[in-house]
């Protein structure tokens, strides 16, 4: 395959084809005086038009039905309060919590909660092949799980409030990340062990760019039940499992 | 104690020091989200009043965080310079706003000045000036700083180098930053914001990217911007580092929650000096932004412009090499739109360099905020024409790895192009002999990043 680039006479076409074919970065574009060409500055207009679209995407109730996630919310009402009021997205709604209260009383070691955030469509393109190798993931570790839940509308702090209604070890969260103009299809998965009213955002530790081009969903299921085992295994996550590991 | 004043026929009244701060800024919507701006826009410009007519020791004996309960607040007040403190502490607010403005203030007095201000007495200046007085005041302050290089330098617009990858492929890394280099970009630093923050990843990335600059003997610096504490470590394993990262906070519960302490930092400092790879003494690069104490719920009730000024409070201990504002990356839940941007943008620059800080600016914007590429490119010729020592480089201004937008290499060449502005002297001089830069303009050759094939070096180096 041969990369597109707008350089005229490049010093060296095989090398230019690498540089090309190394990153999804907007490069190899050259320039008209100091600006970029027309064409390229209108295709980073329609890329910011699609993510600025998808930010106000949902989730379809077809994909969370398919899956048998039940489906909760924050507190938040709709989008609009979504974006400026995160205190919100940190909580469970009155429903929300009656639903954990309710279902779950034995003690499980992990609760996996997935959310919307800021991009539907990275839900919709990744929790699929996502969920079930996480599952086996864990199941290989002989590490239970209490039934994953949808929450609409959450920040990663949700967990906090989570924590209060659930008994587990290690609670985890996939959302949907702020779309980028490459993708708006990126996931990221947080999880932090036992928090409480003093968890901080260092406690947390983070697995970023999970999609097609970053990492696959699969590698990052099979990723994350490894981080899951190991911070299960010396009962600490985020910056203070680094210098734990560090010492060792 | 209270403030009261009368505007437009209404009686307005303060109960504190803090809450004048809080009220007198500029519209923004994470002190909304706070419950702690003003009202109305007659109560906003009220507390302008009452914050003009205040004391610099009124300030000082009022900071929006304790003393005694807060490391941030004690650093900032034992460091203050106390002679020069005492020449101004009867000063109002408003004059200090135009001893800064005055042509017979030189920009050396402002920095000496700077030494007798608390982070408040900086905030509330800025929440009284208009965003002209931001670019006049920030423009008479040159601040250098040398690790490898020297940046401040008047007349240089200089540019971090930020050739991001969504993997930290380290091929994909050195792609940008080839292609980046051939804008006559990376001047300030090549840096990379890593997605796997371990030890062994930032090596290799800080490996490849020492080679990357000795191959080509890049006057520049390197630098890998994870969490301080893996900076440390791969430093303790003797891996090539230039400047070591941090982002800051301005209070001590927040940059507790970034997972730092002001001992921590000074030991990076020391360890960075003794085992880093720079020859200057200015070794640390730090990162700050509006509203990352209210995200961690650690801001105290006070406003975040004030907050952010302490955060340069803070740096300007460690003597930085960089700081840069990322402004805009934090969401529209503090900065709502480009507008909200653009003041912070310049409230920022100005209040980095009134604290003595080389200041640089990332002018960004996330894809859920009511801002484009227009107000971008807005607000970076406007910081140009302030004076900011360093933007960000990035392809078309589109970071791969973090998902936001700022300036791109373009960018770069046109604002140096449309101000008159040079990159760093060394950095000048090595374009030219790679041909890529004449007269401080680009020559043809710029913008193809195939001249860096290695292996073609004889014909490339003169």
């Amino acid at each position: 395959m041969k990369y597109r680039h707008h350089i005229p006479a490049p010093q060296d076409s095989a090398y230019l084809q690498q540089l090309l074919q190394a990153t999804p970065a907007r490069i190899g574009v050259w320039r008209s005086g100091t600006r970029p060409l027309t064409c390229d500055l209108l295709k980073f207009r329609a890329d910011h038009a699609a993510a600025q679209d998808s930010v106000n995407g949902t989730v379809s109730e077809e994909l969370l039905a398919g899956l048998d996630l039940p489906v909760l919310q924050t507190m938040v009402r709709d989008k609009d309060e979504y974006l400026t009021r995160p205190d919100l997205g940190r909580k469970l709604s009155t429903t929300g919590k009656a639903y954990f209260q309710q279902s779950t009383s034995e003690k499980r070691q992990v609760q996996l909660i997935i959310s919307d955030g800021l991009s539907a469509q990275a839900i919709e393109a990744n929790l699929s092949d996502f969920l079930p190798a996480f599952q086996l993931g864990l199941a290989y570790y002989r590490i239970s799980c209490h039934r994953p839940v949808f929450v609409k509308y959450g920040r990663v702090r949700l967990l906090e409030d989570v924590a209060t209604v659930v008994a587990a070890e290690v609670f985890v969260i996939l959302i949907g990340e702020r779309p980028g103009l490459v993708t708006a299809k990126s996931m990221s998965a947080y999880l932090v062990y036992q928090p409480t009213a003093d968890t901080m955002d260092a406690d947390y530790l983070v697995l970023s760019n999970i999609y097609s081009g970053g990492t696959p969903p699969v590698e990052a299921a099979a990723q994350l039940a490894r981080m899951v085992n190991h911070v299960i295994q010396v009962k600490s996550s985020g910056v203070s499992l680094k210098l734990i590991t560090l010492k060792e | 104690m209270g403030f009261k004043t009368t505007l437009l026929g209404q009686t307005f009244s303060f109960k504190t020091v803090k809450e004048v701060l809080a009220k007198a800024n500029e519209e923004k919507s994470g002190d909304v989200l706070a419950g702690i701006a003003a009202g109305s826009a007659a109560e906003r410009v009220a507390a302008k009043y009452v914050l003009s007519r205040l004391t610099l020791n009124e300030l000082r004996n009022n900071p929006v965080v304790p003393y005694e309960t807060d490391a941030v607040t004690r650093l900032i007040d034992d460091n203050l310079d106390r002679e020069v403190f005492s020449a101004i502490s009867n000063w109002t607010v408003a004059e200090l706003r135009e001893y800064i403005l005055d042509d017979h203030t030189p920009g050396q007095a402002l920095v000496g000045l700077s030494r007798g201000l608390t982070s408040e007495m900086v905030a509330a200046v800025t929440k009284i000036m208009s965003n002209m007085d931001l670019i006049v005041g920030a423009g008479k302050i040159n601040i250098q700083a040398t690790a490898n290089t020297t940046i401040g330098v008047p007349g240089a617009l200089a540019s971090r180098l930020q050739p991001n990858h969504p993997t930290d492929s380290v091929a994909g890394i050195l792609a940008s930053a080839e292609e980046g280099l051939s804008y006559g970009v990376g001047d300030a630093v090549i840096g990379i914001n890593p997605v796997e923050d371990s030890v062994d990843n930032i090596s290799r990335i800080l490996e490849a990217l020492h080679e990357l600059k000795n191959y080509w003997q890049i006057p520049t610096q390197i630098c890998v911007l994870a969490h301080v504490t893996t900076q440390m470590e791969a430093l303790r394993r003797g891996v090539p580092c230039d400047l070591v990262f941090q982002s800051l906070a301005g209070t001590e519960a927040a940059n507790r929650s970034f997972g730092i302490t002001v001992p921590l930092l000074e030991e990076a400092c020391e360890l960075a000096k003794n085992k880093g790879t720079a020859a200057g003494n200015n070794v640390m690069y730090f990162e700050t932004g509006q509203g990352s104490e209210l995200s961690s719920h650690s801001h105290h009730g006070a406003d975040q412009l004030t907050l952010e000024a302490r955060c340069y409070g803070l740096a300007r201990h460690f003597n930085p090499f960089l700081v840069n504002t990322v402004v805009g990356f934090i969401g529209p839940e503090y900065l709502y739109d480009g507008r909200q941007v653009i003041r912070a943008g310049l409230e920022d620059h100005f209040m980095g360099k009134l604290s003595g800080l080389p200041m640089g600016v990332d002018a960004c914007y996330t894809n859920h905020m009511k801002m484009d590429q227009n107000d971008l490119e807005n607000l970076a010729v406007l910081l140009s024409a302030a004076g900011v020592n360093y933007f960000m480089g990035i392809p078309m201004g589109d970071d791969v790895m973090l998902n936001y937008q700022c300036t791109s290499y373009h960018d770069i060449a046109s604002l140096r192009g449309v101000l008159g502005l040079k990159p760093l002297p060394a950095f000048e001089k090595w374009l030219e002999k790679m041909g890529l830069m004449q007269n401080g303009r680009l020559t043809r050759r710029a913008g193809d990043p195939s001249i860096f094939q290695r292996s073609r070096v004889g014909r490339v180096v003169s």
